[in-house]
């Protein structure tokens, strides 16, 4: 998790993402940011995210992409 | 015959009044609805403006229904619209600003702040009462009688070397010819459904207001951050029954990489137009064979030449191993590939695209120099004027007559769809925020990212703080997405850091 | 009837007119001289013959000068060039062959076309070009699918003619004219007027004057039928309006000498010419006096005042008569032509207010490229808009001075040129023309300033004797703009245009 949360201070580093409920909403990430966070994931973990898995509702908060990872190493 | 968009939008409400314009999520505007917003908005424009006439008005909102509007109300003042990202930084939108000297800017409460203390009048359009407006529409319709085909009708921005953006002044002729053209080759008849993933500031964006002012095609809206969430811009296009779709090849590289196609069903999709950057064949074969009864064209062109120059229709399935070419010049338009010498190429010999024709962007807002740089006296004519855009692209023909893009002359890139100059990216990092003492920025095309280099006496700066500093400047797509330290910039026999090394360094990471 | 204007969008170029025309109505008239009559499937069929001739010989986007009598056979010339992508200058068989010469000098034509009668003639200038006879086209067989792809790589900024002008320093200009500025002029000819298919035209303009540009494309554009009045009809004003009767004619484009004429004869209702309904005038001012004197004989015609020069295609203001106008008030000469931007300008370069004397400047798709192999009187007179510093673009400064009226009419004062300083005053030529003209006998006239000795010299015809129009103009003009002289005319020198000849009474000046 905390891994999580440093990955995406270094992609939006102006934003607290701890204070946010969900990143999509508050508009934390746009879509070049999920672009570059997916490659950086799969990067660093070895893993493909499936397509269909690109939806908000994994990417909405730190738990979330946390789960998203962790299926996809399984 | 067709002098200004908004004569051509009256015709078409006229025959589609109740029919729904533009659909953004659960909102919808009729036309009827449409124009008369627009008509009140563009009566509140002059007021405002205090009768501005010919002039830019900046657009600062989101992509919404508001955004079709406040553009249509524009042109009914008869003004230029100039469309800004909100996500533009302060700094850069001040450049703007500063350089085009808008009569007015129309935002919302919601993005005030960001010009805020900025010596501009401002509409916000979420507080304008429509219902309450008394419209003129003798004064409306007499200003546009005045409207002359050749007068401008839009201003859009394009990267330029020094950190300011170019305003590229396109007419309403030029729009025209290339509607008519396309309508004749494609059939528009206003049953187009189209799914706008563009950004209110593309050109293609501009496009589709066209598609909705000359033929009554309908415009659904996508939200920006579906195109990170591919899965869901599908399912949009499927729930809103969309038939064409003008995209930058980026988002449909990633459909195409992620296999989504087998997984969601296009069902009505029918005609899928690109441009804007080069589409890899291989995920272009992916999207061609999975919709078989689409139609596919690859558009080329730069914004100076009001939106595209060529086309080509793929009518036969590509062989793997072959870039798409990017066609045939579209009809009216006259594309000349001229050597080092300014004479014509031959088959198969590698020269600069340039063009002539209707198409021609009037220039720069404000910047003569740049706009003699770039449109210059056709060199094969000597017996009077006669202007030609340079567009920097070096090209060849293929025995078949189609047109191969190559590369570029300078360190112009795409990236996602927006146009940018390398070179801005360093002047910036150098001489405005001195961060680094020698940087040089290429692009992976593979990768597609942005990657610097940088020289500054061993000081290693971190990519958080990079990041920081540069979100002020730069919009998120201007970036670099990788930074990486050298101890020396390699350098070529002239002394001159070497881009070419420092490319083929980026293309093997 | 079949309503183009419901046509959108117009074509791309001008053979797309004639195509359609063929199509539609392939065996009605289209073009009718003393000779000749040529239906629109004859003309199309000539026509690409002679494109078929020119692609033959590899001439793209190159000039074709041609060289034949006014006849139909100039049509299948002209549009033997445009098929082809080429474009076509006029040059007339009865032009001194001094300035056929200059002309050919500056335009160094790809082709010469001609025919067997005026081939040698064509010899003598044409030097190394070679010449082509539109009998050897005759016997072409048409290859359609390769002109179709001829005319497919046509842009519609493509140039369509170059029609040659006076120039001051006496080398004739080349004025360049693209497919697109003149489709956008008869779209609004059309539209303006409500042409149709059942339109008759008389031509009187020679083909290298602008004028005949409305005639012969509005023609083509509605599939209408144009007679070319032959030359003897107007030598002998009776013809003129038998022919008119005759060929049931209900369109006439004529410069308003040829009105005038006609009206001073008082002859108009001589012969029935009820059949025409579309007087158009332009090319030089019309006198209000004569325009009154049709309006009292034909007064259900519709009359227009044209204005504009060669050099924004043929018109950019018009005036459609619709209201009384004084015999000493000047025809205005209207509004812009839809498309058009009218810009007057002071000394300072900006807008005039309502009665302020300006220039009059011309923006948009009907500009001119310029004047071929002409730079420097191209840059002259195609300037940057003094009113916009944001990006380029380009206005005609036409060298006539205008004015706004209260009604917001403009009224045409005179040529830049013509304005003259007469003892410390700053005088009009034309204000006096104006003036003279309203006097009844005057037929016709024309005012010039001797600046040696700085003296107002009136030339006219008609039956009043000198003292009796300085007795009359003394109680219409200041005294310092009556004229010193007034030299009464048996008649007065026409050009080839058929307009007064000023350059001709200029030269008489030196006698008093």
């Amino acid at each position: 998790m905390e891994e999580i949360l440093k990955i995406l201070e270094e992609i939006r580093p102006e934003f607290d993402f701890k204070a946010s409920s969900n990143f999509i909403e508050d508009g934390l990430l746009d879509s070049f940011d999920i672009v570059t966070l997916v490659n950086i994931l799969e990067e660093k973990y070895q893993i493909k995210i499936d397509g269909l898995d690109i939806i908000p509702e994994n990417f909405s908060s730190a738990e979330s992409i946390f789960n998203l990872v962790n299926k996809n190493k399984n | 015959m067709n002098i200004n968009f908004i004569n051509s939008f009256e015709k078409t409400v006229e025959l589609n009044f109740n029919k729904i314009a533009v659909t953004h999520n659960a909102e919808n505007i009729a036309f009827n609805e449409l124009k008369a917003k627009a008509q009140a908005l563009g009566c509140l424009i002059i007021n405002k403006a205090e009768g501005a006439f010919n002039k830019p008005v900046a657009v600062l909102l989101p992509k919404e229904i508001n955004a079709v509007i406040a553009d249509l109300g524009i042109l009914y003042s008869a003004n230029v619209f100039m469309n800004l990202d909100v996500k533009t930084p302060r700094e850069r939108l001040i450049n703007i600003l500063d350089l085009i000297k808008p009569s007015l800017i129309i935002t919302s409460n919601k993005y005030k702040d960001i010009i805020e203390n900025i010596d501009i009048k401002i509409i916000l359009i979420d507080e304008i009462d429509f219902n309450n407006i008394n419209i003129n529409y003798k004064e409306l319709k007499a200003r546009l009688d005045k409207i002359i085909d050749t007068d401008p009708m839009c201003i859009i921005n394009t990267s330029g070397s020094t950190g300011t953006p170019k305003g590229v002044v396109l007419n309403h002729r030029s729009f025209f010819d290339f509607m008519a053209c396309s309508g004749e080759k494609f059939n528009f008849n206003g049953t187009e459904i189209i799914g706008s993933l563009s950004p209110i500031v593309f050109d293609i964006f501009d496009f589709e207001l066209c598609m909705l002012m000359l033929y009554g095609s309908r415009l659904i809206l996508l939200d920006a951050f579906l195109a990170s969430f591919p899965v869901k811009l599908l399912e949009a296009l499927n729930l809103n029954k969309v038939n064409f779709i003008f995209w930058v090849p980026s988002i449909m590289v990633n459909i195409a990489n992620m296999k989504l196609l087998e997984q969601v069903k296009l069902e009505y999709l029918k005609l899928i137009w690109f441009a804007g950057e080069v589409f890899p064949t291989k995920q272009f074969l992916y999207w061609y064979d999975n919709l078989f009864n689409a139609k596919f064209a690859n558009l080329y062109g730069p914004i100076e030449i009001t939106l595209d120059c060529t086309l080509y229709e793929i009518n036969s399935r590509p062989p793997e191993n072959e870039p798409l070419p990017i066609g045939k010049p579209y009809k009216n338009t006259d594309v000349l590939i001229l050597n080092e010498n300014n004479k014509i190429c031959g088959a198969g010999e590698e020269g600069e695209l340039c063009v002539r024709g209707t198409s021609l962007a009037m220039g720069y807002y404000n910047n003569p120099e740049k706009t003699l740089a770039a449109f210059t006296q056709n060199p094969l004519n000597k017996s009077y004027p006669e202007l030609i855009y340079r567009t920097g692209d070096i090209v060849y023909t293929r025995e078949d007559g189609n047109i191969m893009f190559k590369g570029r002359k300078d360190s112009l890139i795409k990236h996602m769809g927006y146009r940018i100059e390398l070179c801005e990216i360093e002047h910036v990092i150098e001489n405005d925020l001195k961060l680094v003492k020698y940087c040089c920025a290429v692009y992976n095309y593979n990768k597609k990212e942005i990657v610097l280099y940088y020289e500054n006496n061993n000081n290693i700066i971190s990519d958080k703080d990079f990041r920081i500093a540069l979100k002020s400047v730069f919009p998120n797509y201007m970036i670099p997405n990788l930074f990486i330290h050298m101890e020396k910039l390699p350098q070529n026999t002239n002394g001159k850091i070497d881009r070419l090394a420092l490319k083929n360094l980026a293309g093997n990471i | 009837m079949f309503n183009y204007n419901n046509i959108t969008p117009p074509p791309r170029v001008v053979s797309d007119y004639l195509d359609r025309a063929a199509k539609l109505f392939p065996d009605k008239i289209a073009f009718a001289d003393s000779k000749n009559m040529l239906s629109y499937s004859e003309l199309q069929r000539r026509s690409k013959q002679t494109a078929a001739a020119l692609i033959s010989r590899k001439l793209f986007k190159q000039s074709a000068a041609v060289f034949l009598d006014k006849s139909v056979e100039c049509i299948i010339a002209f549009m033997g060039a445009a098929y082809s992508g080429n474009f076509y200058t006029v040059i007339d068989t009865k032009m001194p062959f001094a300035r056929v010469k200059k002309i050919i000098d500056t335009l160094e034509p790809a082709i010469i076309i001609t025919d067997h009668k005026n081939f040698a003639k064509a010899q003598e200038f044409a030097g190394r070009t070679e010449i082509l006879c539109l009998e050897d086209t005759e016997n072409i067989i048409i290859d359609e699918a390769l002109i179709k792809s001829v005319t497919e790589n046509i842009i519609n900024l493509d140039v369509l003619y170059v029609l040659f002008t006076s120039g001051s320093t006496g080398t004739p200009k080349g004025v360049i004219i693209g497919h697109r500025s003149v489709i956008d002029y008869i779209e609004w000819a059309a539209e303006t007027f409500n042409f149709n298919e059942t339109q008759i035209f008389g031509n009187q303009a020679p083909f290298y004057f602008d004028n005949s540009v409305l005639d012969i494309y509005s023609t083509l554009r509605n599939a209408a039928t144009m007679y070319i009045i032959p030359q003897s009809c107007f030598a002998f004003p009776v013809t003129l309006l038998n022919f008119i009767r005759d060929k049931n004619i209900n369109t006439v484009f004529f410069v308003p000498t040829v009105l005038c004429r006609l009206a001073n004869m008082n002859i108009i209702d001589k012969v029935d010419i009820s059949c025409l309904k579309n007087i158009l005038f332009a090319g030089e001012v019309m006198p209000a006096k004569q325009l009154n004197i049709w309006k009292k004989y034909l007064p259900d015609a519709l009359y227009a005042n044209l204005y504009g020069p060669t050099e924004i295609t043929v018109d950019c203001t018009y005036y459609i008569v619709n209201r009384e106008i004084a015999d000493d008030e000047p025809v205005p000469i209207g509004y812009p032509c839809r498309n058009s931007n009218i810009l007057i300008l002071n000394q300072n370069d900006e807008e005039a207010k309502i009665n302020e004397q300006g220039e009059l400047c011309v923006r948009g798709t009907s500009l001119a490229y310029g004047y071929y192999n002409n730079p420097e009187k191209t840059a002259e007179v195609f300037v940057q808009n003094p009113l916009n510093k944001n990006y380029r673009e380009l206005i005609y400064r036409t060298g006539d001075l205008v004015h706004y009226n209260l009604k917001g009419e403009i009224i045409y004062d005179g040529r830049k040129d013509f304005q003259v300083k007469h003892s410390g005053h700053r005088i009009e030529l034309g204000e006096i023309e104006t003036a003279v003209s309203s006097i009844k006998g005057v037929e016709f006239c024309c005012c010039l300033h001797e600046n040696i000795n700085d003296k107002l010299v009136l030339f006219y015809s008609g039956n009043l004797a000198s003292n009796e129009i300085r007795k009359t103009l003394a109680d219409m003009l200041p005294d310092y703009m009556l004229p010193n002289i007034c030299e009464q005319l048996d008649k007065m020198p026409l050009n080839l245009n058929g307009k007064i000849d000023r350059a001709k009474l200029k030269a008489r000046l030196k006698e008093f």
